[in-house]
């Protein structure tokens, strides 16, 4: 637990370090004017699809024996396109995705908590309709 | 108090995904928005919905990575990042401007939502809130955000999390273009 917790800090101090918490920069992506935050994502993903390759190649695994777990995400389009809108509308609004959601907390900016408090509606009411939306 | 400059994102990038391939080895995974659903089932709300009746002890972890976010933020924006602010292109600044957000070249985030003034503005309230919801009904639709779709799934090179991917820029520069130039002005 100590070590997911040491995990979390540094995604923090990177996220802030960064400037990816920074509403301004969230703006700024969206307006296509800066590289910035398509740097981050990219090189992210970038060096994410190096390590995939290379544990795929080699057959790596967790230090418990078990296969790396690697979300396989359903086939389908729906829900992706979908629910992926309605948060890019979030993100653009409030500059935050959940991660920067309580990283921007951490660094102070205290008027947050209402988007965290939104965001646990936006979930509660995702749970309640949930059987009718399409998937 | 370190006063270090903000890191590049050929840093930030390789850091972020250092931090996805540290929690695979020690058999986790990294997805942040799965922690709300795991929030509102502490609260109660699998009397709510099926959706929040699972085991949220055997999720418990990454809420402990929550917990160490919050601790980063204060860490690196209290005692590692220089205070002042955020180098933006100056066309950003010029948009924001003729959106009345006149501190774009001289802070990290607008006052007008982030700063202290915000709680007595319901415009800024209700643009918070509603700008959350937004966020978390959308990233459970899409069954993962930035984190788990645009890192964890395109580096797993999967078509759905492609997707999501494309949905978050349809959603966000819909906003973005022709939302916020109306909303803004009016916070």
């Amino acid at each position: 637990m100590f070590r997911i917790l040491l995990l979390g800090i540094v995604f923090g101090i990177t996220l802030t370090m960064g400037e990816i918490i920074s509403w301004f920069r969230i703006q700024e992506m969206f307006l296509f004017d800066s590289f910035h935050m398509y740097g981050v994502i990219g090189g992210a993903m970038a060096c994410g699809i190096g390590f995939n390759l290379l544990a795929r190649r080699f057959d790596w695994h967790s230090e418990t024996g078990k296969p790396l777990d690697i979300h396989l995400y359903e086939i389908g389009w729906k829900r992706y396109l979908l629910g992926g809108a309605v948060f890019g509308m979030g993100w653009a609004i409030t500059g935050a995705c959940p991660g920067p959601l309580f990283i921007t907390l951490g660094a102070g900016y205290w008027p947050i908590v209402l988007a965290i408090f939104g965001a646990l509606c936006g979930t509660l009411l995702y749970g309640i309709v949930q059987r009718h939306l399409p998937h | 108090m370190l006063n270090m400059s903000p890191w590049p994102w050929y840093v930030a990038g390789p850091v972020i995904a250092a931090v996805m391939v540290a929690l695979l080895l020690v058999g986790r995974r990294f997805g942040l928005s799965s922690n709300l659903r795991t929030m509102c089932t502490i609260a109660g709300a699998g009397k709510l919905s099926d959706y929040f009746r699972f085991d949220w002890k055997a999720q418990s972890w990454n809420l402990m990575f929550v917990l160490g976010t919050i601790a980063g933020g204060a860490i690196a924006r209290f005692l590692m990042l220089s205070p002042g602010p955020v180098d933006l292109n100056p066309d950003t600044v010029e948009t924001l401007k003729s959106m009345h957000i006149e501190d774009a070249d001289s802070a990290f985030a607008p006052a007008v939502l982030f700063g202290p003034e915000a709680w007595s503005n319901p415009m800024a309230v209700l643009a918070l809130l509603l700008g959350g919801v937004l966020v978390g009904f959308g990233t459970r639709w899409a069954n993962g955000c930035t984190s788990g779709h645009a890192i964890s799934g395109l580096s797993a090179l999967q078509w759905p999390s492609l997707i999501a991917v494309v949905g978050f820029f349809i959603g966000g520069l819909a906003v973005s273009h022709f939302v916020l130039p109306i909303l803004l002005p009016a916070l």
